[in-house]
């Protein structure tokens, strides 16, 4: 039960002298709340797991401090650091009964017997293991190792914090919905700060009231969902986050409008004169984007492809080199291959060297 | 499905059939035929029936008091060396280095041992041992203990399993370390993050985890050691007096010093059963103590 703040915590895996450029972890401030349910979300290879190994204390920081509740522990081992962690892959120990397994962490802890068997059939209960609970741990599913591997890293009480690092990767589909809202009504439930490490945006915006987005060793941004959906402060994260991605289209910006190959787009905000020298470019949903009838005022695309997602139809076009996604609003026929785009200024976001520039009202 | 039958398949099979056939069933089959017989000589055999086997496992007869008390001496021994190996290899294992050139000069010197040739190894022991020219038995003697292999029972079985120890804990150590090799490093995070102790380490992941080479070098120092002959041959020759004479030195004196073809085939063939059916006793009870136990109540 901690906050944890992150004071330029960096890490490099080739010494403390190397460029900063090749850090794993670019130095990083951040804070976690007591309480929170965090995802870290990113490709792989941007540092995730890294940044949670750090906080977990199984790799030691090159550089900068973690603190719990303000208490420096950035020199402290593992064991005498108060988290849980739960790996990709389960690990159980072999010899011994899932019962055992889940007291393993509270005995090792000096825990007393009593408060053991409580809290064992506590978690036991909210996970479904307690039919298994005397049972070898070995000879049972790569699901319900998993789970005891989460049933390990949830039983105790008194943890700063619980590090998930993509613990679904081994589940089945069917049963990583039902798990993922297991450990949601959990986080409920026990009043745990959780952070989920996953490269699946899914499982991170379903699971975190705030997602962390990593992308080559930096945090790109933090925030709720809807945030990451309707502001993204990077392109990146408007590109990694929505299926499909943010469109982000080259284009040159002053006052209230952007240019695309001479053609006008209007924005809601005022972006005034933007620094010469930088890559300016437009970032905008597919959702935010219809196509229309070929129009004397609407951006004309060459249409390569419709796909249907079903619920919704998304429109694969060109404008010149550049591709886009737009919806095709419901009634709509498309018919030739060439429309207009139709842009809502709204969410019609202006980026200078990929970084949201916030416009004046 | 229609079976397709090619009859030339059974010339690929056949040289197996053959390689077989000479190398172990024939040879066999030559000591089971000796075991039912008596020869005086001059290639004249005798029918005896199951003759040699009463007297094998009867302990009045002189056969059989000999094959039984080197096989209590050889059971002993056998007793005597997994208990000082297995730990002690165990021991080696978990103190290597796990990353680093010292791994491999660490390997290197682990399998020196293992390389000597075993009547080679007889021989340094048996000059190292000795008090008048080896530096083991000189030292020993002059520190005031009065040591010497060929006159004393103790000191010669002493030397015996410290020899056998010095020659084999590698061939454990270096088993127990690749089964450690092969843990992944998740098992010693997670074992972290649970605040486990070394000896929780030990006993929940690392002694599981060996299990499967554990069984291997079990059967393989059992039956190396049930086996032994060179090795105290050339040291005690198995004295002083019979202290020393283990099942396969007592067989060598019936067959090539006696020539008893019958004894020694009848000899023979209860040793090379007695080592099959420990093995699989072994073998059995091992890979069995990892599965399913009864179920404790309130073993939460």
């Amino acid at each position: 039960m901690a906050r944890i703040d992150l004071v330029d915590l960096a890490q490099s895996y080739n010494g403390n002298d190397a460029p900063l450029e090749s850090f794993a972890l670019k130095p990083v401030t951040m804070t976690w709340r007591q309480g929170g349910a965090y995802a870290l979300l990113g490709p792989s290879g941007c540092g995730k797991t890294t940044l949670l190994n750090l906080i977990s204390g199984i790799v030691t920081p090159s550089r900068g401090k973690i603190l719990f509740d303000g208490r420096d522990i950035t020199p402290l081992s593992t064991q005498k650091r108060n988290i849980a962690q739960v790996f990709q892959f389960p690990v159980i120990y072999d010899t011994m009964t899932v019962g055992e397994n889940l007291a393993f962490p509270l005995k090792n802890r000096g825990v007393a017997k009593a408060e053991v068997d409580a809290r064992v059939r506590q978690i036991a209960d909210l996970l479904d293991l307690t039919p298994y609970l005397n049972r070898k741990a070995t000879r049972l599913t790569a699901d319900a190792k998993q789970k005891i591997s989460l049933g390990r890293g949830l039983v105790r009480s008194d943890v700063a914090a619980v590090l998930f690092d993509e613990p679904l990767t081994v589940i089945d589909p069917e049963l990583k919905w039902q798990l993922r809202s297991k450990l949601k009504a959990l986080h409920r439930e026990l009043d745990l700060t959780m952070i989920y490490v996953t490269h699946d945006q899914t499982e991170a915006l379903t699971f975190a009231d705030t997602v962390v987005v990593m992308h080559d060793g930096r945090v790109v941004q933090s925030g709720t969902p809807a945030e990451l959906f309707d502001k993204p402060a990077h392109t990146f994260v408007g590109y990694f986050i929505g299926s499909p991605g943010m469109n982000i289209v080259p284009a040159e910006v002053s006052g209230h409008e952007a240019r695309i190959d001479g053609h006008v787009i209007g924005l809601h905000r005022n972006y005034g004169v933007l620094p010469a020298g930088k890559k300016i470019e437009i970032g905008v949903r597919p959702e935010f984007v219809d196509v229309g009838a070929p129009a004397s005022g609407l951006l004309s695309a060459t249409i390569e492809r419709i796909d249907d997602l079903g619920r919704i139809q998304f429109a694969r076009v060109r404008v010149g080199n550049t591709k886009l996604a737009a919806r095709v609003p419901p009634g709509f026929s498309v018919s030739g291959d060439t429309a207009g785009l139709i842009f809502n200024p709204a969410y019609v976001h202006v980026y200078a060297d990929s970084h949201l520039v916030e416009g004046v009202a | 499905m229609d079976k397709t039958i090619n009859q030339k398949a059974w010339f690929l099979v056949l040289p197996v059939f053959l390689v077989v056939a000479f190398s172990a069933v024939l040879p066999l089959m030559t000591v089971v035929n000796y075991s039912m017989q008596d020869t005086f000589g001059n290639n004249q055999f005798f029918w005896n029936g199951v003759g040699w086997f009463k007297e094998l496992l009867d302990p009045s007869t002189d056969l059989g008091g000999r094959f039984l008390a080197s096989l209590g001496r050889n059971l002993f021994f056998s007793a005597v060396i997994l208990a000082i190996e297995v730990p002690l290899g165990i021991v080696v294992a978990l103190s290597m280095p796990r990353e680093g050139w010292s791994v491999a000069a660490c390997l290197v010197i682990l399998a020196l041992p293992l390389l000597i040739p075993w009547n080679v190894v007889g021989t340094i022991w048996q000059i190292f041992g000795r008090p008048d020219i080896g530096l083991l038995g000189y030292v020993l003697n002059h520190l005031g203990f009065n040591y010497n292999y060929v006159s004393n029972d103790v000191d010669a079985w002493v030397t015996v399993i410290v020899m056998d120890v010095w020659h084999w804990t590698s061939l454990v150590a270096l088993l127990c370390y690749a089964g450690l090799k092969s843990i992944p490093d998740a098992y010693y995070q997670a074992a972290q993050i649970d605040g486990a102790s070394r000896w929780a380490v030990f006993k929940a992941i690392q002694l599981p985890k060996m299990n499967r080479v554990l069984l291997i070098a079990v059967l393989l120092r059992f039956m190396d050691s049930f086996m032994i002959y060179t090795e105290p041959f050339v040291v005690t020759g198995g004295g002083p007096g019979n202290s020393t004479t283990f099942v396969s030195i007592e067989l060598v004196k019936i067959a090539l010093g006696q020539f008893d073809l019958g004894k020694a085939a009848a000899l023979s063939l209860v040793y090379n059963l007695i080592i099959l059916i420990v093995c699989w006793v072994f073998y059995t009870v091992m890979t069995n103590a990892g599965s399913e136990r009864p179920v404790k109540e309130g073993a939460a």
